[in-house]
């Protein structure tokens, strides 16, 4: 029974300082652009009024949906007893907290008037699901920090289970209220549907999974921690799961609406002549980020590779990240329908389908927000103890590492 | 010297003195029952709005003609809508829509604004409560709490609402507008609240095609109540359920 031993990153080599200074200078670019985009007001990007919702909130929808999931390895851990995912599960905490603030820190930037965050925080409206929101996300890093002491603090660890479990159903409260974003947009035809909100549980999981596996090998890689192949198995497999159960969802939001004839014209679009929508949607979505992962993860031999894996899970990542710009840009490029059975024109781009393409700053502002949370993960893994030394094969986890030698050895 | 002296609040107390001593003149001179009911509606600005009234507005398609924007141009004048040559991103209160029907061909313009709804989705979703519905019906901004989160336009089932996405000059000192929040059709509420109608309203009856009747729907004796009752009329997106306050007659 190998002691499960935590060590800091040196933070020392060269590579650890390229690295911090790369993730520092493309968020202080995402940073700069969001204060072009506020200076001179939204026309310099691609939004519209009818656009309204563009590429940051691709990107801090994706962030923010995949921080919840990517707490699953730590919830497998403890709230689910799996000690072989323990070592794992400070990781799974700090990237959960990091992905969360660099998502927010996207969405609070496109707003229209990003420096009254302290009205959002003072001025509630309990029946928007945006204030709901703003408690389950702040709640959630509350949560997380508590759970992530209960597991550093040996005196704490024995409430490191319920503090798990807490967060485990505290994330599953709030990928619900991101999923009922949309999922309670009653006037768009390409929302108003249940099924968002456990699909977005789903692509929770499936996202945060596999930004969990590329964060895994490229840091153990990096810092030449020995890194067993059987964690790696268990986590590919659970991916492949998680992406099979979205490719699931999305048939099954599909279908029920090509049953409702009213639906027929927004998913006709999605589905059929949507131009750079319905390629996105196959092509990248469902192929790219679907089943040639499925293909990698579920194959016997290719599958044993590392390389093969990891590329996997970054083609999950980049269908993600396609999924939640079809449905947030593809589902308002459809014009809404107001008057159902008769052609609209308008001067207002009534019954036309409305022209979007992603500016420069909006996708600097989205890469910004990945390159600050990661910024916060590589700082925070130099500070404080999150990764393992080690995580070979030959070490059963079977059971809590003793304490002391657990939290000693950290510091 | 008196004169000089800096006064905070003249014109508001002076002007309040005015439409009250106005309104008593008024009250006086006309013929019993004549005027009695708007004189009713007009309330001291320092009173709060009634939840028995609900203002609300018939559009009769009928007399609406194609090509006709007299309404957005009256609408775009008191709220300085100039617009800056960017029309996907310039603000638009009201707009003309041409409908036709797919199947007989018929055709139909009539103008779409902020429909007043009584649950408005817009008010709903908004994180903050500055969408927001008054007691009397109408549903608008408070800009002030208005963080430009776009919600309310993602849930307005009517794309009624306009994002100001850049900077504003030469504005109307009683429309206020911002960069940064949302803004809509407030069925002029500046001009309702002191017994006027709103300025679409106003130039489409100038123009006598009294395509849009304006009134309180709360009161059954009002002109709005008793032509609601005479022409068939129609919510759009009825299905939703939301009570509008704009009607459509002749679709």
């Amino acid at each position: 029974m190998v002691p499960i031993r935590y060590q800091t990153l040196a933070g020392k080599s060269a590579g650890y300082w390229l690295l911090f200074i790369a993730l520092a200078a493309v968020t202080a670019i995402g940073y700069a652009a969001a204060h072009y985009m506020e200076v001179n007001g939204h026309y310099v990007t691609g939004m519209t009024n009818q656009i309204v919702w563009g590429t940051p909130h691709v990107f801090a929808v994706f962030l923010i949906v995949a921080a919840s999931g990517i707490l699953n390895v730590a919830s497998i851990s403890s709230a689910f007893g799996k000690p072989e995912y323990k070592p794992l599960a400070r990781l799974s905490g700090l990237l959960s907290i990091a992905l969360l603030v660099g998502g927010l820190i996207v969405l609070v930037l496109d707003l229209g008037r990003p420096e009254r965050l302290v009205v959002a925080m003072t001025y509630y409206n309990f029946k928007s699901i945006f204030a709901w929101n703003i408690f389950l996300y702040v709640g959630f890093l509350l949560v997380v920090a508590v759970y992530l002491w209960m597991m550093f603090e040996p005196r704490m660890n024995k409430y490191s289970k319920p503090a798990g479990i807490v967060a485990f159903i505290w994330r599953f409260v709030l990928t619900t209220g991101t999923g009922s974003i949309f999922g309670f947009l009653v006037a768009r035809q390409a929302y108003d549907a249940a099924i968002m909100a456990p699909m977005f549980i789903v692509m929770s999981l499936s996202f945060g999974t596999a930004i969990f596996l590329v964060v895994l090998v490229a840091t153990f890689q990096w810092t030449s921690r020995p890194l067993g192949d059987d964690i790696l198995r268990r986590l590919k497999n659970l991916l492949a799961i998680f992406v099979a159960a979205v490719l699931y969802l999305t048939v099954a939001f599909h279908l029920t609406n090509l049953y409702a004839t009213e639906h027929h014209g927004v998913e006709r679009f999605l589905l059929l002549d949507g131009g750079v929508y319905t390629a996105v949607f196959w092509l990248i979505q469902v192929v790219l980020g679907g089943l040639v992962p499925l293909l990698i993860l579920f194959s016997p031999t290719v599958s044993r590779s590392r390389a093969a894996i990891v590329l996997a899970a970054s083609l999950v990542i980049v269908g993600g990240l396609a999924q939640v710009y079809v449905i947030i840009i593809g589902g308002q490029a459809y014009p809404l329908v107001l008057f159902p059975g008769m052609e609209e024109t308008s001067t207002f781009f009534d019954g036309v389908v409305h022209a979007y393409v992603p500016s420069l700053p909006e996708l600097l502002l989205g890469v910004g927000g990945i390159a600050l949370s990661l910024l916060i993960a590589v700082i925070a893994m130099r500070v404080l103890p999150f990764l393992p030394e080690q995580l070979p094969d030959s070490a059963p986890h079977g059971e809590d590492a003793p304490t002391a030698a657990a939290a000693s050895t950290a510091r | 010297m008196k004169s000089a002296t800096p006064n905070t609040r003249p014109d508001g107390e002076r002007r309040k003195f005015l439409e009250r001593a106005g309104a008593a003149a008024m009250l006086l001179s006309l013929a019993p029952g004549v005027r009695l009911v708007e004189l009713v509606l007009a309330r001291a600005e320092d009173q709060p709005v009634s939840a028995q009234m609900r203002w609300g507005l018939l559009v009769d398609a009928t007399k609406c003609s194609e090509g006709c924007t007299d309404c957005v141009d009256a609408c775009n004048d008191e709220h300085g809508l100039t617009g800056l040559g960017r029309p996907e991103t310039d603000a638009q209160y009201i707009r003309k829509v041409g409908l036709r029907d797919k199947t007989t061909g018929k055709t139909h313009s009539l103008p779409v604004l902020c429909q007043h709804c009584e649950t408005a989705p817009c008010v709903d979703v908004c994180p903050t409560g500055a969408s927001f519905r008054r007691a009397d019906g109408i549903v608008l901004v408070d800009k002030h709490i208005c963080i430009g989160c776009r919600y309310c336009m993602m849930a307005c089932p009517f794309k009624a609402r306009s994002f100001i996405h850049e900077d504003l000059t030469d504005q109307v000192p009683e429309s206020p507008r911002g960069k940064g929040t949302v803004e809509g059709c407030n069925f002029c509420v500046h001009r309702v609240d002191r017994d006027r109608e709103p300025a679409c309203v106003e130039a489409c009856t100038e123009a006598r095609h009294g395509a849009l009747v304006f009134g309180d729907m709360g009161n059954a004796n009002s002109a709005l109540s008793q032509k609601l009752r005479e022409l068939t009329n129609r919510q759009i997106r009825s299905d939703l359920g939301l009570n509008t306050g704009v009607r459509y007659h002749g679709i």
